[in-house]
C-alpha cells in the first residue's frame, strides 16, 4: 500500500485543539452555539449537564460499551474492497457501519442518547428522521430500554423509505407525518423541535446528527467517535503506513463523517466529506442560523433556506453540522459533492464488485472515490478509508424505479 | 409626524413609552399580528388594526424555517414567501404607510444576522419599525443585537417562557425593551380552544420581576382568552386566530372587526 504523499500532509495545522470539547457556548470557531427559543434553553442546558456528567462517568461508558458490543455488534469490521481496489489502482478499506445492528451508524449515537435519556429520568424520546435509519435506531433503543418513541418524518421520505416506516412501527414507535415545507428532513427537524417545546419536561430529544443546539453537535460526534477510533486501530494493523492517505465519508448533517474524522483529525490523513450536489451546504451555501446552530446552508439571495434535492433521503438536507463548517474554514477537511447519477452508479458498482449493497447516502462516499480515482486526483496506490455508513436494503424500491 | 416618503432617521412610534403610558392609564394592551407580504394589500391590515384600537402591531417577517410557529403562521409565512415577500420589499412597503401605532417586527435570527445587526436595525428604524422580537435568539447570544437595536432606537423585546428559572426570568425582564413577551405556556403559536392553564400564573410570576408591560401571547384566540390573559398580564398578543381568518380569505375590514371585538371585550372587562 502507498506511503503518505506530500500532498497528504496538511501542513497548516496543529492537531491539538481539533474536534475537542466546544466549551460552555458550544462553539466550533464561529459556528455552533445554541439558537433556540427561550422555552428550550433549560432543556438544552439540562442535556448538556447530563451529558458532561455521564461522559465523565466510567459506569456510563461501561454500559454504553457493553451495549455497543453485545447489542449493536461492534466493533464493525474493516473490509478491503479487493475487487474495486484492483480495478481502480487505489487501496480501499470499507468501515462497515452497514453491519451494525439496524443497518447503519445511527445506532451508535442513539444507544448513547437513549442511555442518557434514561439516566435523566425521561420516559419518552422524540426524534426526526430522513432516511428512517435514525428513526429505526431510535425505535430500537426505545424498545430495548423501555422508552416510548415518537419519530417525525417528512411525507416525501415516508413514501420513499416506506420499509423503514414499517420497521419503526413494528418496533413500537409512533411515526408522525410532516407535511410542511419540502416534506423532508429539514421539515421533520423543525417539527421535532416544535414538538419538543411542548413536552421538554417529560421527553428527551434524540437528535440524529451533529447538528442542533449545543450540546448536540458535540455529543453526537462523541457518540460517533467510536467509528473513527475503531477504524484508526484497524488501519494500524491493516496498513503498512498505519494511517490511510484519505478518509472519506458522506455528509448529511455529518455524524458518520464527524465520528470518522474524530479518529483521524490528529493524523496526516486527508479528510473528505461528500455532500449531495442538491444539498451542498458548503460548496453552494452561506452562513446561516437554522435548527439551533450557526453553520452553512443553501439559501436564496434573500436568506430563505432552499429545499435540498437528493435521491438519498438522509442527505436531502440544506445544512451541515457546525463542526464541519469549522473544519472547512480551517482547511482541515474538504467538502465535495457528487450527483444523483454518480451515486446510483456507485451503488451498482459496489454491489457487483464486492457483494455489498450500500445505502444511497453511503454511496456518495464511494462515488467520490470512483471519480477521484478515475480523474487521477487519487494517486495510484493511495490508501483510502471509506466509511460505509449504512446498508442499502431500505433503498431497493427507489433503485428498482431507476432504469 | 413627517409625511415624506423617504425618512433617514428613526421614524415611527416608539414602543416602550406608548405601551407604558397606556398601561399606566389603566388600559389593557392589545397587540394584533400580521404576516408581512401575505397579500398585495397587507399594509391595509395595519391601518385596520390601528382603527380597531391596537396599542401596537406585531409584523412577522416570514422565514422559511419558523421554528416556534404552529401550522397557521407556518402557512402564512409560506404563502407570503411564495408571493415573493422579502425583507427589503416589506420594509419598502412599510416606508409608504403611516400609522400612529408602534410597529414591532417579529422574525428569526438568520434574517437579522445575515445583513449585519446594525444594518438590519437601522433599516427597521428607517421604515418606522421601533420594536423587534427574535424568538430564536436567547440571552446567551443576545449582546451584539441588543447593542445594535439600542443604537438604532429599536426596542428589542425578549420572550419569556414558563420553563425559565427565576434567574433567567429576572434577566429577561431586566434586558427586555418595549415590553416583555410572556409565552402563555410551553406551546408553539397557533389557535387554541383553551388558553394554556399556565398563562395567568406565569404572567403573575413574571410581573414580579418586570416594570415593563407584560403581554401574554401564543394561542390567545378569543375575546374570552384575551380578557382572561389580560387580567393577569398587562395585555395580549393575538396572531394565529387573526391569520387563520386571513388565510381563509378575510380582508383587512373583516379582520379589523375581529380586532375591534377583542378591543371591546378588553375595555368592557376593565369596566
Ligand atoms: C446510512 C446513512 N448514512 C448517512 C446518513 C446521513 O447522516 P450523517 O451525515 O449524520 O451521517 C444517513 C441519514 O439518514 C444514513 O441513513
Amino acid at each position: 500500500m502507498g506511503a503518505i504523499t506530500a500532498a497528504g500532509l496538511p501542513a497548516l495545522l496543529p492537531a491539538a485543539g481539533l474536534m475537542h470539547d466546544p466549551g460552555a457556548a458550544g462553539r466550533f470557531g464561529d459556528y455552533g452555539g445554541r439558537y433556540v427559543p427561550e422555552a428550550l434553553m433549560p432543556a438544552c442546558a439540562e442535556v448538556e449537564e447530563a451529558f458532561r456528567e455521564a461522559w465523565a462517568d466510567a459506569g456510563f461508558r461501561r454500559d454504553l460499551d457493553r451495549l455497543l458490543t453485545v447489542y449493536a455488534g461492534r466493533p464493525t469490521p474493516l473490509t478491503p474492497a479487493w475487487n474495486l481496489s484492483a480495478e481502480l489502482g487505489v487501496d480501499i478499506l470499507l468501515k462497515r457501519e452497514d453491519l451494525a445492528h439496524t443497518g447503519s451508524h445511527k445506532i451508535n449515537n442513539v444507544l448513547g442518547q437513549a442511555l442518557l435519556a434514561r439516566r435523566m429520568g425521561r420516559t419518552r424520546v422524540i426524534a426526526e428522521t430522513g432516511a428512517g435509519q435514525h428513526g429505526v435506531a431510535t425505535a430500537t433503543a426505545a424498545a430495548l430500554l423501555g422508552l416510548r418513541a415518537t419519530v417525525f418524518m417528512g411525507q416525501k421520505d415516508m413514501a420513499r423509505q416506506a420499509l423503514n416506516v414499517h420497521r419503526m412501527r413494528l418496533l413500537g414507535a409512533e411515526v408522525v407525518e410532516v407535511t410542511s415545507g419540502s416534506r423532508t428532513l429539514k421539515d421533520a427537524t423543525s417539527e421535532a423541535m416544535r414538538h419538543w417545546v411542548t413536552c421538554a419536561d417529560e421527553a428527551y430529544y434524540c437528535l440524529g446528527s451533529v447538528m442542533g443546539p449545543h450540546p448536540y453537535p458535540w455529543m453526537v460526534r462523541e457518540f460517533q467517535r467510536v467509528i473513527g477510533e475503531e477504524a484508526r486501530a484497524q488501519c494500524a494493523t491493516e496498513l503498512p503506513a498505519a494511517i490511510p492517505d484519505y478518509v472519506v465519508a458522506c455528509v448529511g448533517g455529518g455524524s458518520n463523517a464527524a465520528g470518522t474524522f474524530a479518529g483521524f483529525a490528529g493524523t496526516a490523513a486527508q479528510l473528505v466529506g461528500v455532500e449531495a450536489a442538491g444539498g451542498a451546504a458548503i460548496a453552494g451555501g452561506k452562513v446561516a442560523v437554522m435548527h439551533g446552530h450557526r453553520s452553512y446552508a443553501i439559501q436564496d439571495e434573500h436568506g430563505q433556506i432552499l429545499e435540498a434535492e437528493s435521491v438519498a433521503a438522509g442527505l436531502d438536507y440544506p445544512g451541515i453540522g457546525p463542526e464541519h463548517a469549522h473544519l472547512h474554514d480551517l482547511g482541515r477537511a474538504r467538502y465535495v459533492t457528487v450527483t444523483d447519477a454518480e451515486v446510483i452508479d456507485a451503488v451498482r458498482r459496489l454491489a457487483r464488485s464486492e457483494g455489498i449493497l450500500p445505502a444511497l447516502e453511503s454511496a456518495h462516499a464511494i462515488a467520490w472515490v470512483l471519480r477521484a480515482a478515475r480523474d487521477g486526483e487519487l494517486p495510484r496506490g493511495a490508501t483510502v478509508l471509506i466509511t460505509l455508513s449504512g446498508r442499502g436494503d431500505k433503498d431497493t424500491t427507489t433503485l428498482m424505479e431507476i432504469p | 409626524m413627517s409625511t415624506v416618503d423617504t425618512v433617514t432617521t428613526a421614524a415611527g412610534v416608539a414602543v416602550g413609552p406608548r405601551l407604558r403610558e397606556r398601561r399606566d392609564a389603566g388600559r389593557k394592551l392589545l397587540v394584533p399580528y400580521v404576516t408581512a407580504g401575505i397579500s398585495a394589500d397587507w399594509t391595509d391590515f395595519l391601518t385596520a388594526y390601528e382603527q380597531a384600537g391596537a396599542d401596537a402591531i406585531e409584523i412577522g417577517l416570514p422565514f422559511s424555517e419558523p421554528m416556534i410557529d404552529g401550522p397557521t403562521v407556518q402557512e402564512a409565512s409560506e404563502r407570503a414567501l411564495h408571493r415573493g415577500a422579502t425583507v427589503p420589499g416589506i420594509l419598502a412597503d412599510l416606508r409608504r404607510v403611516r400609522v400612529d401605532v408602534p410597529l414591532v417586527v417579529m422574525t428569526y435570527y438568520h434574517l437579522v444576522a445575515r445583513d449585519g445587526h446594525a444594518r438590519f436595525c437601522a433599516a427597521l428604524a428607517e421604515a418606522g419599525v421601533r420594536g423587534l422580537i427574535v424568538p430564536d435568539l436567547p440571552l446567551e447570544e443576545l449582546s451584539e443585537l441588543e447593542q445594535a437595536a439600542a443604537d438604532a432606537g429599536v426596542d428589542l423585546t425578549l420572550v419569556a417562557a414558563p420553563s425559565g428559572t427565576p434567574s433567567r426570568l429576572r434577566e429577561i425582564a431586566a434586558r427586555s425593551r418595549g415590553f416583555v413577551y410572556a409565552m402563555t405556556g410551553m406551546v408553539t403559536t397557533g389557535e387554541r380552544t383553551e388558553l394554556p392553564a399556565s398563562a395567568a400564573e406565569f404572567a403573575t410570576r413574571l410581573k414580579t420581576h418586570a416594570d415593563l408591560p407584560v403581554l401574554l401571547g401564543f394561542g390567545v384566540s378569543t375575546p374570552e382568552h384575551a380578557v382572561a390573559g389580560a387580567h393577569a398580564a398587562d395585555g395580549v398578543v393575538v396572531a394565529s386566530a387573526l391569520m387563520r381568518r386571513v388565510l381563509d380569505g378575510a380582508g383587512p375590514a373583516d379582520v379589523g372587526a375581529q380586532v375591534a371585538e377583542l378591543r371591546a371585550a378588553l375595555d368592557a372587562a376593565q369596566g
